[in-house]
């Protein structure tokens, strides 16, 4: 699936389009299809989002697993400050990342 | 693609100007036709000219346009202090590019007239041109130095 | 240390205003994100994987116990509870939002301290020696000039949009302990009889093509330093390449052109320059230099009670002489074996402020090779000093050993990485700790980067490990033989690349063959330079 995925303009926190608008978290993300740049334009203009970018993803037991390691720390949270991710107590989530 | 094609802004495109004479009113030449045309009067320098080729006709030129393409081509600012080193009195005018955030140091190096591409809001640019109330280093506007007033007299 | 007056004051505070005025027109929508985003680097504000990234800028590495603990409170007030020491002197917060930036930077105005220039295309944060003021080998302390050269490019308004970043290091020894030689402009303060004068070299730099620089001018009279340093700034204005951001730094240029064209040229600028006077007046250097008058010293004991086998081995590793017999500097190793190199938390800030006051002259330095020094302690005090460290895990005994990593931040939180390098560096010295060969392996530093930007100076590691992205895994070339200091070399690639497991059973491999073939207390670098590279390829490869 292709998902959309930016930065929150004030925050700088990571979010991703869930058909509506952008969610702090990855499970929320919708498959865009065709309508990426649309979508971007319009949520660009409206400074609803920063820098968003279109990305690969795969729809799992769990949720939605970008395809490329770069997103998944981004959906998470550095690997090596587990504290610091969306998912501290979660022992599972660092393998989820790599 | 002649090299006497001319170019350049009109008064009406100039936002802001710091000089009192009257702007010149007919159209810039490249640098390369300026070196040839032996009248010309206002000459456009792109990025990738060097200023210095204009050195020997600065007595002949009321206007030097200096065209910023991208607002990130940061040449523009080494032309217009070369030539206001070497003495060019005339309108030094900043075409294209020119964004609220370069018009300080735009004005440092020189520039004493303004056509950006996109009308600029005034009062920003005002509050911008007045962003530093003493400077560093050394510049064509030859404003004393902190250095300078540290150890005056 | 240098203490601003009204007008460095002034100066900071309107960059706050003129950057909280640009964060309002980007929040309304005045600016987008490509009109705003070079004004930010010039703010230190990178939007990074996680939030915006802020670099706080430490001139030349040098700040005080106020300063360090006004760090540990940006810490906790708007970030999270933590920063990064980098390799430029500077430190960074990784959890910043654009809504407080401006308010950060006004804060720190408050005790003379600014994010300006610490990245974008323009003059960065001059980084200096380390042990500045304190070396014994030192022609002068270098700082004074370090500052001259921060006013100087503060704000230019002639090379604020340069090709590309340009940084500058300025030392004061024949030994370079700042890496200067891979730096855009290196200076070296020197002196020729009694007069002082700066060598100047250009076009070093590590990324994608590494590159020494090459002596420009050994000799530039310090009455004349700015105007030269102008001169090879606006060569490279002007005729730096701007077509391809990975051919714009300065290097390239020197390369493309020759030294001894980029020299002419520049010495052409150099003569009209004079003649336009742009140099500061000479007493500013002199008012400079009276704020880094040397501490009152005081005589004491010069040497250490050794019976706390820890405490002696501490010493050893950790403190550097001092130009004074009863001094030391003292490393703050920010690498405690299996943790994150270079972060400290703010309690740990505020620990080093203490001490700092307490012990050092109110002065701590921030190292290239991300660790903090303090860089005036009486013989006497180092036990004080190291238990205190020790107690907040400070205190590891490592510096220049293979557990003293240097690694950038890497794909945990930089978006322009392609492989993590923490997680390596916290295996590899965990494993080297746990198994006590730290100490048999002796001198070694290990550099990571986890991407081809070399912000880890992999170049200049004598074990050097470049993170790369192999059709969408992390897979990392290790490379030998680097060398930052006064023998500066590149590291060569040793062969294929490896993933996590390969890359850090290799580094052990690499020093098995170093460890058995090692003579005459060879350090590992020197024992490379002696065998090549040929036994190292035949026990990593077969």
């Amino acid at each position: 699936m292709k998902i959309l995925t930016g930065n929150d303009l004030r925050t700088g926190a990571v979010t991703w389009w869930n058909g509506t608008g952008w969610s702090l978290h990855v499970n929320d993300a919708v498959d865009v299809g065709d309508q990426a740049e649309e979508i971007i334009a319009r949520e660009v203009a409206a400074r609803r989002v920063n820098v968003p970018y279109a990305c690969q993803a795969t729809r799992t037991i769990e949720g939605v697993r970008p395809a490329h390691i770069k997103d998944r720390i981004r959906a998470l949270g550095p690997t090596v400050r587990p504290d610091l991710t969306l998912k501290p107590q979660d022992p599972q989530a660092i393998d989820w990342v790599i | 693609m002649g090299d006497t094609r001319n170019l350049g802004t009109s008064p009406d495109e100039v936002q802001f100007r710091f000089r009192d004479d009257e702007p010149v009113d007919h159209a810039a030449v490249t640098v390369d036709a300026c070196c040839d045309q032996t009248n010309a009067t206002a000459v456009r320098i792109e990025p990738g000219d060097d200023a210095r080729v204009l050195l020997p006709f600065l007595g002949r030129l009321a206007l030097v346009e200096v065209n910023f393409p991208g607002f990130g081509d940061g040449r523009g600012y080494s032309a217009a202090r070369i030539l206001r080193e070497a003495g060019y009195a005339g309108e030094l005018r900043a075409v294209g590019d020119v964004l609220i955030d370069q018009l300080s140091h735009m004005r440092r190096c020189g520039f004493d007239s303004f056509a950006p591409d996109q009308r600029l809001d005034e009062e920003d640019a005002r509050r911008a041109f007045a962003t530093w109330e003493n400077v560093y280093q050394h510049a064509a506007d030859r404003r004393r130095t902190i250095a300078e007033m540290r150890h005056e007299a | 240390m240098y203490q601003y007056d009204h007008y460095d004051q002034a100066m900071v505070e309107a960059r706050v205003a003129e950057f909280r005025d640009q964060a309002r027109r980007r929040l309304e929508g005045k600016l987008t994100e490509d009109q705003f985003k070079p004004l930010r680097l010039m703010n230190g504000l990178y939007l990074q994987l996680h939030a915006y990234m802020l670099r706080v800028a430490i001139p030349y590495g040098t700040l005080d116990a106020r300063q360090m603990e006004m760090l540990a409170d940006i810490a906790d007030k708007y970030d999270r509870g933590y920063g990064h020491f980098t390799t430029r002197q500077n430190i960074q917060y990784n959890w910043i939002r654009l809504e407080d930036a401006a308010d950060i930077l006004a804060d720190l105005a408050t005790v003379g301290m600014h994010a300006i220039q610490t990245s974008g295309n323009c003059i960065r944060n001059i980084s200096s020696d380390h042990f500045a003021g304190a070396a014994a080998d030192e022609v002068v302390d270098p700082r004074p000039y370090a500052e001259l050269m921060r006013q100087w490019s503060s704000f230019h308004p002639e090379f604020t949009y340069l090709p590309r970043k340009f940084k500058i290091a300025v030392i004061a020894s024949a030994k370079d302990r700042a890496a200067m030689r891979l730096h855009d402009i290196g200076v070296r303060i020197v002196k020729r009889g009694e007069e002082i004068g700066a060598a100047f070299y250009a076009g070093g730099g590590m990324g994608r093509t590494p590159m020494i620089a090459p002596l420009i001018r050994d000799f530039v009279p310090i009455d004349q330093f700015i105007t030269y340093a102008e001169a090879c700034l606006r060569v490279y204005n002007r005729y730096g390449r701007r077509d391809n951001k990975y051919k714009a730094r300065i290097k390239i240029l020197v390369h493309e052109l020759g030294a001894a064209e980029y020299t002419r040229q520049v010495e052409e600028e150099f003569a009209h320059l004079l003649s336009v006077g742009v140099e500061p007046p000479r007493e500013e250097l002199a008012r400079i230099a009276e704020h880094f008058a040397p501490p009152a010293f005081v005589d004491g004991p010069k040497t250490v009670d050794r019976s706390d086998p820890d405490f002696a081995l501490w010493v050893d590793r950790n403190t550097h002489r001092h130009k004074h017999d009863a001094y030391v500097s003292a490393v703050i190793s920010l690498k405690p074996a299996g943790g994150i190199p270079g972060d400290a938390t703010s309690d740990q800030m505020r620990l080093v402020a203490k001490l700092a006051r307490d012990y050092s002259f109110d002065e701590v330095r921030v190292m290239h090779t991300q660790n903090l020094l303090l860089p005036h302690v009486r013989i006497a005090d180092l036990q004080a000093v190291w238990t205190s460290l020790d107690a907040a895990g400070l205190g590891s005994a490592n510096m220049d050993t293979i557990e003293d990593i240097i690694a950038c931040p890497g794909l945990d939180y930089c978006s322009l990485a392609n492989a993590r390098s923490i997680p390596l560096a916290q295996r590899i010295s965990e494993r080297f700790a746990a198994t006590g060969r730290t100490e048999v392996v002796g001198e070694l530093k290990l550099k990571i980067s986890g991407c081809i930007n070399a912000c880890g100076h992999h170049h200049a590691g004598h074990i050097g490990i470049l993170g790369v992205d192999k059709k969408g895994v992390e897979n990392y070339q290790l490379s030998l033989g680097g060398s930052e200091a006064e023998d500066v070399a590149l590291a060569k690639i040793t062969g294929p690349g490896f993933d996590e497991d390969g890359v850090i059973a290799a580094v052990e491999k690499v020093t098995d063959i170093y460890l058995a073939q090692r003579t005459n207390g060879e350090r590992f670098l020197d024992t490379y330079r002696r065998i090549g590279m040929e036994p190292f390829k035949e026990a990593l490869y077969g």
